[in-house]
């Protein structure tokens, strides 16, 4: 699981692995100008014997080279960071634009059984914790192994035997390390799931805020989110702690590392050896270097562990099974006859619930279809059907004798369109809500369309008419303002097929009836799909169908079916009879 | 001495996750609980997604630069000090140049944060868009879906996600010059350091070892300094987050509330000359409305769209406040009881029909969590919602999806409507809460709601007559004024708007012959 996240994270910085390797190299060069520096100094030091004894022009020399590698290091430096932050913020993009179009392509299966708030959380703040966790794993990770090999190299060049007491003690330090860390990815994951469902809950209550303060649940909820946050609290706690012991546990190795090289140094300078006590300052200076970065990269594998448990939560999204792709041979017709038929088709929600059992339909061009019933028979369910948002278990659907699932998912809904009852608007101004569905639309397109479907004098009223910025959800629009602007951009697109899932149940009836006549002209030669509980709106349709419990009981015109006294004309009169 | 030094470290890593942790579990919760007093207007004014993100994201980050912070912030500049005290102890001028080069950095430090401030706010702008637009896109991925506007929505996401990645660009570029500044400063200090030490050394007022003892002092700094330097991205991103969160806990909540109680039923309530303007440059969204309503009567409100149906019923629960005369309870104005007994006398059913995750059950118990099972059962069959159980295997403990998407539209009316009976509101209001109803089902239901025992005053907005037909008093809304009140017999004869709404819905039906083609 830890090994596949790190391969999937490598793969997305492959694209720029000539920037890491130029980051890499870089690096590189940094830390043999900051090494250089410390013996430079160390000969420096050898040139102040005591006074009367100092070697001015040699140490002015010495100097001026320590000058050079100090402006050269730090320009390297600069330019490695800027590489590195470019390295992690792309990688990042790229991650996060694939989790997004990942989610448009989730069958909404996926999506209606997911809290949307769990799915942000992912999006955003898990991707947020690793794009830190990647940052400083560049900057810090590399310039440490770098630093390492690089003080080995020269430690080795100075003095083998000191290296070797240095080299001796590191796995003590790499052990703590490693054993902590391995406690610590668990913690992390506990830590982000949690968050997750925090995330969720807090998605759910200030999604819904006006909803929780009607209901006064204020206490309620925010109880709910306390005891989430307090479990929270202890895996942070936990997970947080644990991962701040890497820090001290390898700096106290550190220091018995610089102990024992300053004994070991002392013992070989008094005893005469090859060792001069310049030699020694750098080599101490060398040892403090070289232990420095395992304190760093300990601390860097804690945050990465982290970013591990966050990136493989992206990636659990990201692998989440996605809609069957069109085939390679699907179909884009355009401009549809609407010709529908349904053959023996099976659909349920739950396996073991069967919901629509063997319905059969034949629509033809141009009819206005009628679908009424009690609710909870299907009438929805039918809709997410003909849309393919759901997936038939069985039988077939047709469109101009064509199987859907042989057409692209596009080019189908391209050719229908859909007003529904639930009134989703997207941010924006009302001219960009209008024109959702062809963003190219004129503006007397736009206009039209507002006039057509009766919006035009209320979006006139509005502060900045058509330029007016709506909010998400809506804003301070009412239901039924909202449903006219979704009529509206139906509208504008006019495709040959039209679902209206109680497209004007929000909409008062003076209003409605002056729009009826724009739906009337609007259906004119094209096939519909009409879901209302005001059986006065479907009167006029050519076939009205009865559901219920995902069957259709009865079938036939408005006059039929009153002849024919069964569920329809009970339903028919009872609207009348208080 | 080390391991003293372990000791010591370990607990100060504790304690300061511990307090990190505990200051940002404390903040989450004072946040969320702040944002449970706002006022409608105030949630309005701020948006859903950028309270989430604050509260999520934000808070997030103020907790790890905070448990950083505490860990190198109280070491770093003990080691500093530490190492300039030493430093002046061997060689009082070498202090100098110390001091120079820690006042340096500290400007140089000081100097990177100010800059990266007001950029990091804006990276948080930044990620608050880009979380709006995923948002966005899972709430209405039918209406995207359906319009083919998942490659629009796409590039829109890009866009912004694109925006995010350069300002974050921008920010590293000023960051990224942290680490080499300070290292050419402190290596500056150490060349004079030791330039000085050897003409010191020559004329004999220092000797090689205390060179070597400064030269190693400076390096400590270096270390010390460095590792703050790593960290300051971080402290900025936090300081920043911990700005945003400051803003919302700032925002006191624009209506006052009471402390005064509500009396128990029956209440007798009434408008007097209401009006209403949410913008205070716009039109008014009421104007001038007066009516009244004893126990157990019924009013009907009906009227266009935009008419201010549903401004009139928000203000009993003062969702908003009305800006000119007053609404009464029990001859008095609202604003004088406290906001949570007056919000528990009064039971509502929202346009929009939404329940949380959980059971039936969960959902039912909102207004009253002790209500007994027989009242829950009740009110199910008030809200002519107990049929559903037949389709739905596990009666009251049937698990409910978020936002209710397991339930069709009709039956989360019903569940909406049952809710809101729960516990014996003195004042019910539906607000254009049979919408999602076939006809017969809610005759039955205003049936059902006539019968109830304990006589609330009932508000129905509708769009219907047929729904209102039966109230004891009828307003008549259009643009906000109220331009008929009475009985449904006496509007028919008073009031042409009314007797036109009624015609339209009556006409058709009685028209048999299929009307116009």
């Amino acid at each position: 699981m830890n090994k596949e996240t790190v391969r999937r994270i490598l793969a997305y910085i492959r694209p720029r692995s000539a920037l890491a390797l130029l980051s890499l190299l870089l690096n590189l060069l940094t830390v043999v100008l900051t090494l250089l520096i410390p013996i430079l100094i160390g000969r420096g030091i050898d040139c102040i014997i005591g006074p009367g004894k100092v070697d001015f022009p040699r140490l002015k020399d010495l100097l001026l080279r320590v000058g050079g590698c100090i402006a050269a290091s730090a320009a390297l430096q600069w330019l490695t960071g800027l590489l590195n932050n470019r390295l992690t913020f792309c990688t990042v993009q790229d991650i996060r634009q694939d989790a997004f179009r990942h989610i448009q392509q989730l069958p909404l299966k996926y999506l209606d059984s997911h809290p949307s708030g769990d799915l942000v959380s992912r999006i955003i703040t898990d991707v947020d914790t690793f794009a830190d966790g990647l940052l400083m794993g560049f900057t810090q990770l590399f310039s440490g192994v770098m630093t390492i090999l690089g003080t080995l190299v020269f430690m080795l060049a100075l003095n083998p035997l000191i290296t070797l007491v240095v080299v001796v003690l590191t796995p003590v330090s790499l052990l703590v390390a490693r054993f902590i860390a391995r406690k610590t990815y668990g913690m992390f994951r506990e830590q982000s799931v949690t968050r997750g469902e925090q995330t969720a809950l807090i998605d759910e209550a200030l999604g819904n805020e006006k909803l929780v303060r009607a209901f006064c649940r204020e206490n309620a909820v925010t109880e709910q989110f306390d005891e989430v946050n307090k479990r929270l609290a202890a895996c942070s706690l936990k997970a947080t702690f644990f991962s701040s012991l890497v820090n001290p546990s390898t700096r106290f190795v550190n220091a018995l590392v610089y102990a024992a090289v300053a004994l070991t140094g002392a013992l070989t300078v008094l005893s005469g050896g090859a060792l001069t006590v310049g030699s020694l300052t750098s080599f101490l200076s060398y040892a403090n270097q070289y232990t420095k970065p395992f304190n760093e990269i300990s601390g860097v594998i804690t945050e990465l562990q982290n970013a591990l448990a966050c990136a493989a939560r992206i990636f659990e999204l990201i692998d989440a099974e996605p809609l069957t792709a069109d085939p390679e041979d699907a179909l884009s017709p355009e401009g549809a006859e609407g010709r529908f038929a349904l053959e023996h088709v099976f659909f349920s929600y739950h396996p073991d619930r069967p919901l629509i059992t063997d319905l059969n339909l034949n629509v033809m061009p141009g009819r206005r279809i009628a679908i009424v019933g009690p609710t909870g028979c299907g009438k929805t369910t039918l809709i997410n059907l003909l849309m393919r948002f759901y997936e038939i278990d069985g039988g077939a659907i047709r469109l101009d004798g064509t199987d859907t699932r042989s057409i692209r998912r596009e080019a189908l809904r391209r050719n229908i369109g859909m007003v529904l009852q639930d009134t989703w608007l997207p941010a924006g101004t009302v001219r960009e809500i209008i024109s959702f569905g062809c963003p190219e639309a004129a503006e007397e397109e736009i206009i039209a369309a507002a006039k057509a479907s009766h919006a035009h004098s209320f979006i006139r009223r509005l502060p900045k008419g058509y330029d007016t910025f709506i909010p998400e959800n809506g804003g301070s629009l009412s239901r039924g303002q909202q449903q006219l602007l979704c009529i509206t951009r139906v509208m504008l697109r006019l495709p040959p097929v039209l679902i209206l899932d109680e497209a004007t149940s929000s909409i008062d009836v003076r209003t409605e009836q002056r729009i009826q006549k724009a739906f009337a002209s609007m259906m004119e030669g094209r096939t519909s799909f009409i879901v209302a509980h005001r059986l006065s709106t479907i009167r006029n349709a050519d076939t009205i169908l009865v559901m219920r419990n995902g069957d259709v009981i009865e079938q036939g015109t408005h006059e039929e079916l009153l002849a024919a006294e069964g569920a329809y004309a009970v339903l028919y009169r009872s609207q009348f009879d208080h | 001495m080390a391991l003293l030094g372990l000791a010591a470290s370990v607990t100060a890593q504790y304690f300061a996750a511990r307090a990190a942790i505990g200051f940002s579990t404390g903040l989450r919760h004072d946040f969320f609980a702040h944002i449970q007093t706002f006022s409608y207007a105030d949630l309005d004014h701020f948006g859903t997604s950028t309270l989430i993100t604050r509260i999520t994201g934000d808070i997030n980050q103020v907790q790890t630069g905070i448990n950083l912070g505490l860990r190198l912030l109280l070491r770093s500049p003990f080691v500093v000090f530490g190492a300039l005290i030493m430093a002046s102890s061997i060689d009082p001028g070498s202090a100098l140049v110390f001091g120079g080069v820690i006042l340096i950095l500290f400007l140089i430090v000081f100097g990177i944060i100010l800059g990266t401030m007001p950029l990091q706010k804006k990276v948080r702008g930044g990620l608050d868009s880009v979380t709006a637009a995923t948002r966005e896109n899972l709430s209405g991925v039918r209406v995207i879906r359906a319009f083919v506007q998942e490659e629009n929505q796409g590039a829109r996401f890009n866009r912004l996600n694109r925006l995010l990645t350069k300002t974050q660009l921008l920010t590293g570029r000023l960051t990224a010059a942290m680490n080499p500044m300070t290292f050419l400063v402190l290596n500056a200090g150490i060349i004079i350091l030791i330039h000085n030490g050897a003409l010191k050394v020559d004329n004999g007022t220092l000797t090689q070892g205390q060179v070597i003892a400064l030269y190693n002092y400076m390096g400590q700094i270096l270390v010390e300094l460095v590792k703050l330097a790593n960290l300051i991205v971080t402290l900025t991103k936090s300081a920043a987050c911990a700005r945003r969160v400051n803003d919302i806990l700032l925002t006191s909540s624009s209506q006052a509330n009471s402390e005064v109680s509500l009396p128990e039923r029956p209440v007798h309530l009434s408008f007097e000359d209401v009006s209403v303007r949410y913008n205070p440059t716009g039109d008014p969204s009421l104007e001038h409305v007066s009516f009244s309503a004893e126990p157990g009567e019924t009013i009907g409100i009906i009227g266009g769209t935009g008419s201010g149906k549903t401004t009139l019923v928000s203000l009993i629960p003062r969702f908003y406040d009305a800006s000119g005369g007053s609404v009464k309870l029990n001859g008095r104005d609202i604003r004088e009881y406290s906001l949570a007994s007056l919000r528990k006398a009064i039971g509502i059913v929202p346009q929009q029909a939404v329940l949380f995750r959980g059971t039936i059950r969960s959902n039912l118990l909102w207004r009253n969590p002790d209500a007994p099972e027989e009242e829950l059962l009740e009110a199910l069959d008030t809200a002519q919602a107990s049929e559903m159980f037949d389709t739905k295997g596990q009666g009251l403990d049937e698990p409910v999806a978020q936002g209710g998407a397991n339930f069709s539209g009709g039956q989360r009316q019903r569940l909406t409507i049952a809710r809101a009976l729960i516990g014996h509101p003195s004042v019910l209001i539906l607000d254009d809460s049979s919408s999602a109803l076939d006809y017969a089902t809610d005759a039955a239901l205003r049936r059902s709601l006539r019968a109830l025992s304990w006589k609330p005053v009932t508000f129905i907005v509708s769009q219907r007559t047929a729904s209102v037909r039966y109230a004891d008093r009828i307003l008549v809304l259009d643009d906000g004024m109220c331009i008929g009140q009475g009985t449904h017999e006496e509007l028919l004869e008073s009031c042409q708007v009314y007797r036109e709404i009624h015609e339209a819905q009556q006409e058709m039906p009685s028209d048999k012959k299929g009307g116009t083609r």
